[in-house]
C-alpha cells in the first residue's frame, strides 16, 4: 500500500489524552552512525498512564531511539521534551534522574547480589558508623525493596541472590527497581522475551498496574499478542522512520505486520 | 487474582532445589577443613611426640607468620578476583618494595634518625608498589588488556626493576626499628607482622562487606554491563582495586625487609601461588562475583597450617607442594558441587 517508506503512513489523530502536555516527547529525533541514518527523524509522543508500544522489524531503529531517549546516545538532530519542557540527556543518569528509567532486554542485575543490592544498585544509601565510618545501610535497602515488590504484588526471597530467582522474578526486581527511583517514564527492551507463558502474563500484569500508577511506559515487544494485551497505541518503525501509529483498539496484528515490513 | 498472583509469582525456580544442607556445608567447608587439619596434627603430637600442637605458643607464632605475606598478597587478590580480574605482578611487587624499602635505609641511615629514615623507606616502598598497580590497573581498564596478560607483563617488569634496584643480590639493612617491627612482639606475644595484617584484614573485610566500594567489587564481578548501566565509575573502581592489591603487596614488601633486615627482590616470589590459592580455597570465584574475606584468611591459614605442620611431623617438605595442589582442586571441587557448576 505503502511503497515509500519515507512518507509516513497516516497518524491516527488525537489520542484520548490530547488534552494533556505529554510526559515525554521526542520530534524530528535523528541518530546516524556514520554514513547510516539509524533514525530519521521520529515523533513521539507518550502521556501518563499510557502504554506506547514500540514495534517494527530488527535494525528498524527501535533500540536506537530508546537510546535516544535514555540519555545512552545524543541525538544528531532533533528535540526532547520531558513535561514539556526541553531537556538534554548526556547520559543515562541524566536520564534517571529526571524519572526515565530504562529496563534492558538483559534486566541489567547483578545476579551475585540480592534484591536490595540490586534495587539500590549504584545508589546504596550509608549511615556512619561513630558518625566516622561509613557502613551500607543493608536493613534500609532491604526494607525499601520489600515495600516496593509488595506494591507490584510479589513475593520473592529477599536474601538470595537474584540468580536465583525465575526470570519473572527477575524482571520484577528490574520493574521494581525502577519504582522505587520514582519512574515517571519507563522504557521496557522485550520484557517477556525471556520468560514462560505464565511469567509473561505477570509481567503484562504489572505493566497494567504501573499504568493505574500513572508511569507513562514504552514497551518494546516482538510479541504482538503481548502488545496488544498491553498497549494503548503502537507506533510502527520502519528502516529508521515512522511507518505509521496507531490506536490499539482501531487497528489489527495484520494491518502491524504490514506496516512492519512495509507491504 | 490476587490467588493467582502469589501462585505465579512463588514458583520456585528449577535448581533451587538444591538440598539447603549441602549448601551450607559447602560455605563452611573451610572451617571444617581447618579444623580437621589441626585435630589431625594435635592427635599426631599427642600420639607421636606426647606433646600438644595446637597449645603451643612457637607453633601458633610460627604459622601465623608464615601466613602473613600469602594473607597480604591474597587480600587484595580477593577483591580483584572478586571483580573477575587477577594479578599476577603481585609477588615482584613484594619484592620491589622490599628492595626499595632496604635501599632507602640503606641511603638514610645512619644520617637519619632511625623512626625517620623507617617512615620515609616505608612510604617509598609504598610509592614503588603503587605504581606498579597503577599500571596495571592502566592496562586493563583503560587499554582493555587482559588482566592476565597485563600483569604477567608487570610481573616480569617489577621483577627486572627489583633486581636492578637491588643489585642482584640482598639489600642488607641497619636500622633498629626495622628489625624491631620484623622481629619484635606485641606484649611480648604476638608478632608485630601478625598485628600489622590483622589489621589490614580487619579493614579489608570492612571495605568488601560492609561500603559501597565491596559492593560495586560485586557489582562488577557480578555483572559488569549492569554496574556500568547503574552508573557505577567501572574503569575508575578496577585501577583502584590493581593499586589496593599492590599496595598491600608493598606492605608485605616492607614486612619481609623488617623481618629479614634485608630486602631482596625475589622475597614474594614463592608466595603468588599460595595466595590465589588461599582465595580459591576461601571460595572465591575465578570467574568473579564471590568471595569474602574471612573466607581468604581461612585460606591462608588452612594453607600455612599444611606447610608447617608437615614440617612439624617430619614430612619431607616437598609433600607440601602436593598437599596444598590437592586442596586447591579439592576446594575447586567442593564449590562446583555447591554451586551445581560443573557437569554439564
Amino acid at each position: 500500500m505503502n511503497a515509500d517508506p519515507v512518507t509516513p503512513a497516516p497518524v491516527t489523530p488525537a489520542p484520548v489524552t490530547a488534552d494533556r502536555i505529554p510526559l515525554l516527547s521526542a520530534r524530528n529525533m535523528t541518530k546516524r552512525f556514520g554514513g547510516l541514518t539509524a533514525l530519521g527523524g521520529v515523533d513521539l509522543d507518550l502521556y501518563a498512564g499510557e502504554v506506547l508500544a514500540l514495534a517494527g522489524d530488527n535494525g528498524a531503529g527501535k533500540s536506537t531511539l530508546i537510546k535516544c531517549l535514555s540519555g545512552v546516545y545524543q541525538p544528531d538532530d532533533g528535540q526532547l521534551l520531558f513535561g514539556g519542557r526541553e531537556v538534554r540527556l548526556g547520559n543515562p543518569r541524566e536520564a534517571r534522574e529526571l524519572g526515565i528509567e530504562t529496563i534492558y532486554q538483559d534486566l541489567a542485575l547483578a545476579g551475585n547480589l540480592d534484591v536490595g543490592a540490586n534495587v539500590f544498585l549504584g545508589r546504596e544509601p550509608v549511615r556512619r558508623v561513630f558518625g566516622l565510618f561509613p557502613v551500607l545501610d543493608r536493613p534500609a535497602m532491604r526494607a525499601a525493596s520489600q515495600q516496593v515488590l509488595e506494591s507490584l504484588d510479589i513475593h520473592t526471597s529477599l536474601d538470595r541472590p537474584v540468580e536465583d530467582l525465575s526470570g519473572g522474578q527477575r524482571q520484577a526486581v528490574a520493574i521494581g527497581r525502577a519504582i522505587h527511583w520514582k519512574a515517571r517514564v519507563l522504557i521496557m527492551d522485550e520484557p517477556t522475551a525471556a520468560l514462560g507463558v505464565p511469567e509473561q502474563r505477570k509481567v503484562v500484569e504489572l505493566i497494567g498496574r504501573l499504568k493505574t500508577q500513572g508511569v507513562g511506559i514504552i514497551f518494546i515487544s516482538h510479541n504482538l499478542s503481548d502488545i496488544f494485551a498491553v498497549s494503548d497505541r503502537i507506533l510502527v518503525l520502519r528502516r529508521g522512520v515512522m511507518a505509521g501509529e496507531r490506536l490499539i483498539h482501531e487497528t489489527s496484528g495484520e494491518e502491524i505486520v504490514k506496516l512492519m515490513v512495509g507491504g | 487474582m490476587p490467588e493467582l498472583n502469589a501462585k505465579t509469582a512463588s514458583v520456585e525456580p528449577p535448581g533451587s532445589e538444591r538440598p539447603k544442607l549441602l549448601h551450607s556445608l559447602g560455605a563452611a567447608w573451610p572451617w571444617l577443613f581447618l579444623i580437621g587439619l589441626l585435630v589431625f596434627f594435635e592427635v599426631w603430637a599427642r600420639i607421636s611426640y606426647q606433646t600438644s600442637f595446637v597449645l603451643n605458643l612457637t607453633n601458633v607464632q610460627s604459622i601465623l607468620l608464615a601466613s602473613v605475606q600469602p594473607l597480604l598478597i591474597a587480600l587484595g587478590l580477593t577483591l580483584v578476583i572478586i571483580a573477575g580480574g587477577i594479578d599476577l605482578s603481585v609477588g615482584f611487587t613484594v619484592g620491589l618494595a622490599a628492595v626499595v624499602s632496604a635501599r632507602m635505609m640503606q641511603l638514610l641511615d645512619p644520617g637519619l634518625p632511625a623512626l625517620l629514615s623507617l617512615l620515609l623507606a616505608v612510604v617509598a616502598a609504598l610509592l614503588a608498589s603503587v605504581v606498579v598497580g597503577a599500571v596495571n590497573g592502566f592496562l586493563i581498564a583503560r587499554l582493555g588488556v587482559p588482566p592476565f596478560i597485563g600483569t604477567l607483563g608487570m610481573y616480569g617488569v617489577a621483577r627486572g626493576v627489583g633486581f636492578l634496584a637491588s643489585g642482584g643480590s640482598t639489600v642488607a639493612t641497619n636500622n633498629p626499628l626495622n628489625s624491631a617491627l620484623g622481629n619484635g612482639r606485641l606484649l611480648g606475644v604476638v608478632p608485630w607482622p601478625v598485628v600489622v595484617t590483622a589489621f589490614v584484614a580487619l579493614f579489608m573485610h570492612y571495605l568488601l562487606s560492609r561500603t559501597r566500594f565491596g559492593q560495586y567489587t560485586y557489582a562488577i564481578g557480578g555483572n559488569r554491563n549492569a554496574a556500568i548501566r547503574a552508573g557505577i565509575g567501572v574503569e575508575t573502581h578496577t585501577i583502584k582495586l590493581y593499586m589496593l592489591t599492590a599496595v598491600l603487596a608493598g606492605v608485605a614488601g616492607v614486612i619481609y625487609t623488617a623481618r629479614f633486615t634485608a630486602g631482596a627482590a625475589q622475597a614474594g616470589e614463592p608466595t603468588l601461588l599460595d595466595a590465589i590459592a588461599a582465595v580459591v580455597i576461601g571460595g572465591a570465584s575465578l570467574f568473579g562475583g564471590a568471595g569474602t574475606v574471612v573466607g581468604t584468611l581461612i585460606g591462608a591459614l588452612i594453607i600455612a597450617v599444611i606447610q608447617f605442620g608437615l614440617v612439624f611431623i617430619d614430612v619431607q617438605p616437598f609433600w607440601q607442594f602436593i598437599a596444598v595442589g590437592a586442596v586447591i582442586i579439592l576446594s575447586v571441587l567442593v564449590d562446583q558441587v555447591r554451586s551445581g557448576r560443573g557437569r554439564t
